[in-house]
């Protein structure tokens, strides 16, 4: 399905493209907030999980007797009571080539991470359950383990799977032109390895689930603070063997932050909803912080092995990229990495490409997405060489790039890679140098070097870091969205997707009340919950804007010609004459001659019991659109960072950031600019602060925020933000996805940043964070730090 | 059938009597029960959250006797006689609070399960005296966590509060 777009709507529209301030803050700023723990559930028993203390082990025995007889406690599962639902948990992403290992809701012979589930207690509260916890004896047989990719690819080294070969879990090329041969004949050839670490998403609530089997209506309720509740609702109607009906998933209303590990699926959610079915009582757990730390999935760890072939102008002939990447104890998707290996060509032309993936199984547990998604590594790959390009032929940064970027005439630019989705990498619009000219109106270079000169004499050290990027957005498969007139006359959408602060009970209010041409009061949006549209997929990649959109758009403007059409037969007059104005449908013109959105719903939804209707009168005012892209959607942007360095501390301070992003038509700038700050706070993180740190054999050495650093206001500038704006052909809205732009290029800019300042030290940043530690080696050629 | 074991026997009860949001009333409380699970369990004011449970996110806090404290570090019977603030009780009669009018108006909050905790440190804060300058907003707000939004928002919201202040001339 192709679409062509309609740009033209975004003039007409009153309320898309505003800066409206959101519906739900004011429950939010009132502690009105529904998110999963504050529910009133009334007596949910609670659950406590024992997890793993090894990172690889295999597992005896479980003695659970002693926590069975505490008082208050109801029942105690391992996997030897669960032997129904200990199937396979599929990874979201696969390829033909993947060692694929499976994984289970609980272990069963082995652990092979700190925090892999052992045993569920369920008690009258979350105390007993944590007490009882203390009471279960496990006998351990520890096995040899690897707290790295480097760990895990010596030879000899210990298998995360025993029995299988390899600890690879998957080793895939891609290449486009001929990237050996332009090697082998390109004029200059720079090479480098980066180490980008661990970090975690951090949302402030942790994960939590609720369930409860309703009796009455011989129905399973699952409440989730998922991002994905349909996708949710299928894993459990796959593993329980049930119809997807006799499963009601609801994300609540609110949930607090998500950025991709809620957006996964975990052993937690199958465990919770059928051991209430089991004691035949409802049950919740909720997700403390250091269960969040070693069981909620992370990212970033990759390794990458990079070579640029460029001419004397620094014109890119090749790039070759070998990555390493910790896919974790489990595979749960393979969509990180093969986002990063797409996301590295970024907005340059580069006529051959060699992407090659290793990921490994380690004893740690499993990566997936969280927010920037494999692509801030793949930019620091990319980037760090721009700079180094301009470094070896001593030109500035900035024109090395400027001599590479694809131009806009240039779209559909087609790069010759296959995205994550499955489609050809092909950017849909885009403008790169406007982006890169952004920033360059912004920071007089020249003045710049002269400061920068002239403070090095002072013994400080200034440097300047650019990146950029392009970012696939929007992925399918579909996303839906209905709307229904309500029999009191007001409009009401049903998303399936769910969100953690994106503000969708306002921004597509503002869709829908502009394609229905209504007051934007008259529509109320809900989401997250499978009762209230059959299927979706979730809010991930920053799909949600470039699907749920159009749908919402494409639904709303079905409804207006649902209810014009009623108004036209009941007034006897023509669909053409006829407009919303308020809470009716009128005759232009003759404003007397009106019908109310009440009396349309009671005419044709409400009807007359048995009673028969004229032929032109449609009936049952509701539409359901599910919105289908063809490809992904490519979003861009670039960072500019201007850095001090304190080279007897390590210390780094943010003089200015500036983001320049493009996501295409901006349907509300303040929640896009919301989402763009708040990347770019986590975009901070990953660059200077945030590092889960394991030993070698995989024992985290960070699991409470005294030892993992997320940034505070007192580290997160407020950045200086301007928009380029190329709208998507691909989409009706013309619409980009805004949530990760933030981030992805900050560890790249900043690395960069910091090279610059320290040039006179001859520093090489290649690892990130670039803790004080890191940065004080650069400078003083200290040995690599080990873990 | 082999013995129960009783780790938390009701002895161990204790009664405490404090105010929450102006209401004064007397609770039986588990002696190892926190404050902040008592605000959100026994009390019913959900509104509190909890983030870390280690002192360190914020997302806890609360006013205890004018002071700004982390609910997940105390125990309720710590709190027997004291006059404890939440979220709960700022906004009035349904019209929000100054404060929250410009953390709407900014932006300042996402997914806003740290919100409450970010308000009432800035509550405490508030009492002690304006914030003018971006430093000291920041330095006000530091002391929590917020993960989505960056904090710009918070920032340019307590510094549109003394901005109007200074405009209605009620600055000291």
């Amino acid at each position: 399905m192709t679409r062509t777009s309609d740009i033209g709507v975004m003039d007409k529209t009153r309320n898309i493209g505003i800066a409206m301030t959101r519906r739900e803050d004011e429950r939010l700023l009132t502690g009105g907030g529904r998110f999963l723990d504050d529910l009133p559930f009334g007596d949910f028993y609670e659950a406590a999980i024992l997890r793993s203390n090894y990172p690889h082990a295999r597992i005896l025995a479980v003695n659970t007797d002693a926590a069975k007889r505490l008082n208050g406690v109801i029942a105690v599962f391992t996997a030897n009571e669960l032997g129904p639902i200990l199937k396979d948990l599929p990874p979201k992403v696969v390829h033909p080539k993947l060692n694929y290992q499976v994984r289970l809701a609980i272990a069963k012979e082995y652990v092979r991470y700190i925090g892999e589930p052992i045993a569920v207690v369920v008690a009258e509260n979350r105390y007993i359950a944590e007490d009882a916890l203390e009471l279960i004896e496990v006998d351990y047989e520890p096995l040899g383990s690897v707290g790295s990719t480097a760990e895990a690819l010596k030879v000899g080294a210990p298998l995360v799977h025993v029995g299988s070969e390899t600890n690879v879990a998957v080793h895939i090329i891609q290449q486009a032109g001929d990237p050996e041969a332009a090697l082998k004949t390109a004029p200059h050839v720079l090479s480098e390895t980066f180490e980008v670490t661990r970090g975690g998403g951090h949302s402030i609530e942790g994960r939590a689930v609720a369930a409860r089997f309703d009796e009455v209506t011989r129905q399973l309720i699952v409440w989730d603070n998922t991002q994905a509740p349909h996708y949710v609702r299928q894993m459990l109607a796959t593993i329980y063997e049930v119809g997807e009906d006799e499963i009601r998933l609801i994300a609540p209303a609110d949930i607090g932050g998500g950025f991709g590990p809620k957006a996964q699926f975990y052993g937690e959610e199958v465990l919770i909803p059928w051991i209430a079915m089991e004691i035949k009582h409802a049950v919740k757990w909720i997700e403390d912080r250091w269960e969040n730390f070693v069981s909620a999935t992370m990212e970033r760890s990759q390794t990458h092995r990079v070579e640029v072939g460029f001419d004397e102008d620094g014109h890119l002939l090749v790039l070759k990229d070998v990555f390493e990447h910790d896919q974790g104890a489990y595979c749960v998707g393979l969509q990180v990495p093969t986002i990063t290996m797409s996301t590295l060509p970024g907005p340059y032309v580069i006529p051959n490409i060699h992407s090659e993936l290793i990921a490994c199984y380690t004893n740690i547990v499993p990566t997936s997405s969280l927010r920037g998604a494999g692509r801030p590594q793949a930019v620091v790959a990319m980037e760090r060489m721009m700079d180094r390009i301009a470094e070896h032929l001593g030109i500035e940064a900035s024109e090395v790039r400027r001599r590479n970027l694809i131009q806009p005439d240039q779209f559909p630019y087609a790069v010759g890679l296959t995205f994550r989705d499955g489609s050809p990498l092909t950017y849909d619009s885009g403008n790169y140098p406007e982006l890169l000219d952004g920033v360059l109106s912004r920071i007089d270079l020249k003045a710049f070097r002269g400061e920068q000169a002239a403070a090095r004499k002072t013994g400080k050290f200034l440097g300047l870091g650019l990146a950029m990027f392009v970012e696939g957005t929007g992925i399918g498969p579909y996303e839906g969205a209905r709307v229904r007139l309500t029999n009191r006359g007001r409009v009401l959408v049903s998303l399936a997707a769910s969100p953690q602060g994106q503000g969708y009970e306002t921004v597509y209010a503002q869709v829908a009340a502009d394609a229905l041409g209504c007051d934007i009061g008259l529509v109320e949006v809900r989401h997250g919950d499978t009762s209230f549209i059959p299927y979706g997929q979730g809010t991930f990649a920053s799909r949600i804007t470039a699907t749920v959109g159009p749908a919402v758009w494409e639904a709303s403007g079905e409804l207006r010609a649902d209810i014009i059409s009623v108004a036209a037969s009941l007034l006897k007059t023509d669909v053409g004459g006829l407009d919303l104005r308020g809470d009716a449908v009128e005759v232009v013109g003759d404003p007397e001659k009106r019908v109310t959105l009440a009396d349309i719903a009671s005419i044709a939804n409400v009807g007359r019991h048995g009673m028969s209707v004229p032929r032109d009168l449609p009936v049952a005012i509701e539409r359901t659109s599910y919105f289908k892209p063809t490809q992904a959607v490519y979003s861009s942007g670039i960072s500019a960072v201007i850095v001090s360095v304190d080279v007897e501390t390590g210390k780094i301070e943010i003089i200015r950031s500036i983001l320049g992003h493009d996501c295409g038509n901006v349907l509300n700038p303040l929640l896009v600019e919301g989402q763009i700050l708040g990347g770019h706070a986590h975009g901070i993180g990953n660059a200077i602060y945030e590092e889960a740190k394991y030993s070698r054999d995989g024992q985290p050495q960070a699991v409470s925020y005294l030892d993992y650093a997320l940034p505070t206001a007192m580290e997160v500038p407020t950045p200086e933000l301007f928009h380029v704006i190329s709208p998507s052909p691909l989409n009706p809205l013309g619409v980009k996805g805004s949530g990760e732009g933030g981030t992805i290029p900050l560890p790249a800019s900043v690395a960069n940043a910091v090279e610059d300042a320290l040039r006179p030290f001859g520093a090489r940043i290649c690892e990130l964070p670039l803790t004080p530690q890191r940065v004080l080696a650069a400078v003083y050629g200290l040995p690599k730090l080990e873990s | 059938m082999s013995e129960t074991i009783d780790i938390d026997p009701i002895e161990s009860k204790l009664w405490i009597t404090l105010t929450i949001n102006g209401s004064k009333g007397s609770y039986f409380v588990e002696q190892r029960l926190t404050l902040a699970d008592f605000l959100r369990k026994e009390v019913g004011l959900v509104g509190t959250h909890l983030g870390c449970e280690h002192g360190s996110c914020g997302a806890c806090t609360i006013i205890m006797d004018d002071k700004a404290v982390r609910s997940c570090l105390l125990l309720a019977v710590q709190a027997d006689g004291a006059s404890i603030e939440t979220v709960e009780g700022l906004a009035r009669d349904g019209a929000l609070t100054p404060l929250q009018e410009a953390f709407r108006a900014h932006h300042a909050l996402q997914c806003g399960y740290c919100t409450s905790g970010f308000l009432l440190s800035l509550v405490a804060r508030l009492r002690e005296g304006p914030i003018e300058t971006e430093a000291e907003a920041r330095e006000s707000l530091s002391g929590n966590i917020c993960r989505c939004t960056g904090y710009t928002g918070m920032v340019s919201a307590l510094l549109s509060l003394s901005n109007s202040n200074g405009e209605d001339g009620e600055k000291p």
